[in-house]
């Protein structure tokens, strides 16, 4: 008995030392393991693995769209601001892309250029709306995104564009069972560690994000900052758009109605990057991705019905994010005020 | 004449709202020299400080660093002229390491890419050059001691280029044993040539570091004297315009010391074990101790906002679960904490506001009759406000103090938690405090005193119960000498030895 307690309070213990991140791979890992089990049991009958690779190839496909929105939206958290517009530039891009690329092929460069130059822009005025004229970010991109909405509405009343075979790839092929769209999503990811970690701006997005005012005295263009953080925040919403436009084959002003903003705030959240700014990192965001995605799997393999699946994934989300506030606390409580004790237990 | 001083202002004027709080005031800091500015709360040292920071600009004089005529409109451009400032509040980012807030806004790079290695070393260099050995640069801010965090802030101004370095209250949050790794880092930037203005409340650290005094009062420079010509008495009175009495009011006649009013027995949670105390009407008990030792802990212990986890909690007499803040202020308890402006006020309302909030957050404890005496117990503190509807941001430290105090009497309570009372608040309004202690505890309160300035403890308390970590090491009366309250604090001595 006392074995298995002290054994319990090692464990705790060794959970604790360890990062954020590897926390929520740890948990990642959980899932595929629980999630794993319960479709076993559940469709022992039927002989189902959550594993097989149908179930991989639509675990992996869901990461994509998601993954895209939840990198750039990321940069934003980090830097303490919000984008709740993502869902509407991405649901824009798309209609650029198709529209641009008319069923040409020879336009697909054209295409993503448009994209990028369009949801740079909107990123730009989210940035600007939120550094300039200091609107709270939630009501300046709620905003943003109702400007797009009402665009999208009265221009599009259906699908537009054409969206030519060679593009449409990008949305279905696969190498093994990895599908391209989500190697192109870890690229990304990839490329935003790196960014964070060795790029001055993207440092100083952790500095603005810590403390907008000591960033600034510490002769850091906080402005700047924060508009690169929506401008990239925004572009990955256009890819995420362009992959709408490969995978449906057209522009689809309908896409918005998914509410793609909240899933990639809450993957974002979930892998461990604080919604107050400061903290995390893209590495946290993919797990969070990821974890979204292997529970709407488990949920599709089990048949779980949609309303339940609503509730059990809001339930996650809400409990993970519960268990890091208590670490927060933890963490605080042994902040400065008594450091010095602590320093000595150390 | 050789070189010129690295700061030479003359005739700075400064009015907020044409209200003068700098007049013509000059300040002229050699190369390399420690030097004092003091004077009461509003006597225009945090104003100056902010101008040669950069945070405010003057409206009249000259400013010269190092024979240069400058203005500044932003912090910025102060740190690029080589003028550093520490504040009480830091500029620092806890999530980030030492190394990057050191090099924060100014990352080395190679190739385009930070350089970490290099950032990391160049930390280091600097840290060895403070003569610092016990801070890695790669330790995140966030879980160091307010005195490296002050060290990561000088070490930030030094790789700035500073020449000059100015600290406001540099020793406000310290404990003893961590002033004495602040002096020799101001001797280090001494040795170095960089020079520092010490603006300070404690009179002791002004006379053990500084080589001149610039003193101010109501805006005006009233004299700047080389250290050594110059007394602490006199310094005090050019300060305040007139003699102090004895630092601490005696003891009130008519104070009785009555039941007991707060007893904890064997009280413990994870940061403090075994803590019996006993507070009785009209009695102040002093908690000493150095920083970390458990003084704060046990004072929210008490007040339930990291309640005891073991032993019993009884006010007057009645065993009490406070679990919470709440359930302390209905078995009335008060507490004043050692962060007024974080956690003592609402500092955006008024002070009629802040006055009431305890009456207004509490059901049980609202009446007519508590409410109208809000105006009584304000005033009989002596608070000095351009009215009751005035934000309590714009009062003085001692008046905010002030009004924290009278938010918690109004509520009537019978044991009153201090903890470091007198903060950041000059020497006139901090006498007047003292009083204003001894007061209460005449008129039947239980009080528990809480400061890191010993003397203080001392000069009040009329017991003194020493902490060393996390435990009570023992028990003093009231005037006992610094030397035996350090002998238990440092652990040198505890009640389980034979005396």
């Amino acid at each position: 008995m006392t074995a298995i307690a002290t054994a319990w309070h090692r464990l705790t213990a060794r959970l604790a030392a360890l990062g954020t991140t590897a926390l929520i791979y740890l948990a990642l890992a959980g899932v595929l393991v629980l999630g794993g089990a319960a479709v076993a049991i559940d469709g022992a009958d039927k002989g189902a693995n959550l594993f097989a690779t149908a179930n991989l190839v639509d675990m992996l496909t869901r990461t994509s769209l998601t993954g895209f929105l939840a990198i750039g939206m990321t940069l934003v958290i980090l830097c303490r601001s919000l984008d709740l517009s993502v869902g509407y530039t991405a649901a824009l891009s798309s209609l650029v892309a198709a529209t641009t690329m008319d069923g040409r092929p020879e336009n697909i460069p054209v295409a993503i250029g448009a994209v990028l130059l369009v949801s740079g822009l909107i990123g730009a005025a989210n940035g600007a709306i939120v550094a300039f004229l200091r609107v709270n970010p939630f009501i300046a991109t709620l905003g943003t995104g109702l400007i797009i909405k009402g665009y999208l509405d009265t221009e599009y009343k259906g699908p537009a564009g054409d969206v030519p075979e060679l593009f449409q790839q990008f949305g279905y092929t696969r190498i093994g069972f990895i599908p391209v769209s989500a190697l192109v999503m870890l690229a990304l990811a990839g490329a935003a560690v790196w960014f964070l970690r060795s790029t001055r701006t993207g440092h100083h997005m952790y500095a603005v994000g810590g403390d907008a005012e000591v960033a600034r005295m510490s002769g850091i263009r906080t402005d700047r900052v924060l508009i690169a953080a929506h401008v990239l925040c925004a572009m990955c919403a256009g890819v995420a758009g362009l992959l709408l436009a490969a995978r449906f084959g057209t522009g689809s002003a309908e896409a918005y109605t998914n509410l793609y903003e909240l899933d990639a705030i809450a993957a974002v959240v979930l892998g461990g990057t604080l919604l107050l700014g400061g903290r995390g990192g893209v590495a946290g965001t993919v797990a969070g991705v990821a974890i979204l995605a292997v529970l709407d799997t488990v949920f599709n393999v089990m048949q779980i019905d949609p309303f339940a699946k609503d509730v059990l994934r809001g339930a996650v989300i809400i409990a993970a994010v519960a268990l890091y506030a208590r670490r927060q606390l933890d963490r605080t409580a042994a902040r400065p005020r008594f450091a010095a004790a602590e320093g000595k237990s150390r | 004449m050789t070189a010129p001083p690295v700061l030479d202002a003359r005739g700075i004027d400064k009015a907020f709202l044409g209200v003068p709080v700098l007049s013509s005031v000059d300040l002229r800091i050699e190369q390399g020299e420690v030097h004092a500015l003091v004077g009461e709360n509003g006597a225009g040292k945090s104003t100056l400080m902010k101008i040669l920071a950069g945070v405010h600009t003057a409206d009249a004089g000259t400013i010269e660093l190092g024979g240069r005529a400058v203005s500044f409109t932003h912090p910025l451009q102060a740190q690029r002229a080589g003028v550093a400032t520490v504040f009480q509040e830091f500029n620092l980012l806890p999530e980030l390491t030492v190394a990057e807030n050191v090099h924060l806004g100014r990352e080395p790079r190679r190739r385009g890419r930070i350089d970490r290695r290099a950032m990391a070393a160049a930390t280091a260099d600097l840290l060895a050059d403070l003569g610092v050995d016990d801070l890695a640069p790669a330790a995140k801010v966030g879980s160091l001691s307010v005195a490296h965090q002050q060290i990561t802030e000088i070490a930030k101004a030094l790789s700035q280029g500073a020449d000059l370095i100015c600290m406001d209250e540099p020793t406000a949050a310290l404990a003893d044993a961590e002033v004495a790794l602040l002096y020799r880092l101001v001797e280090r930037l001494r040795e170095k040539g960089v020079a520092v203005l010490y603006v300070s409340h404690r009179l002791r650290e002004i006379f053990d570091l500084c080589d001149r005094i610039t003193v101010l009062k109501d805006g005006r420079l009233v004299q700047c004297v080389d250290t050594a010509d110059i007394t602490p008495d006199d310094l005090v009175t050019a300060m305040v315009g007139r003699r102090i009495e004895a630092a601490f009011p005696e003891r009130l006649p008519g104070t009785e010391t009555g039941d007991v009013r707060l007893k904890v027995t064997g009280g413990g949670n994870a940061r403090i074990d075994g803590v019996d105390l006993e507070v009785r009407a009209g009695e102040i008990v002093g908690l000493a101790g150095l920083q970390g030792s458990g003084r704060t802990e046990i004072a929210e212990a008490v007040f339930g906002i990291r309640p005891f986890t073991r032993g019993t909690v009884a006010v007057d007499g009645d065993v009490r679960r406070i679990t919470s803040p709440r359930k302390a202020i209905k078995a009335g308890l008060a507490l004043v904490t050692e962060d007024r402006k974080a956690e003592g006020l609402a500092l955006n309302q008024s002070v009629r506001a802040n006055a009431r909030m305890v009456l207004d957050a509490n059901a049980h404890l609202r009446s007519r009759r508590r409410l109208d005496r809000i105006p009584q117990i304000l005033s009989g503190l002596d608070l000095v406000s351009r009215g009751d509807d005035q934000e309590v941001r714009y009062l003085s430290g001692g008046n905010q103090q002030k009004v924290v105090v009278a938010k918690w009497l109004a509520a009537e309570p019978g044991v009153i938690v201090l903890d470091e009372p007198t903060r950041g608040i000059d020497v006139g309004a901090k006498h007047r405090l003292y009083t204003q202690i001894r007061a209460l505890a005449a008129e039947g309160l239980a009080v528990l005193l809480i400061a890191s300035e010993l003397i203080e403890v001392i000069g009040l308390a009329d017991r003194i119960v020493v902490l060393h970590e996390g435990r009570i090491a023992g028990e003093l009366p009231g005037g006992a000498t610094e030397q035996e309250v350090m002998a238990y604090a440092t652990g040198r001595r505890s009640t389980e030895d034979p005396a």
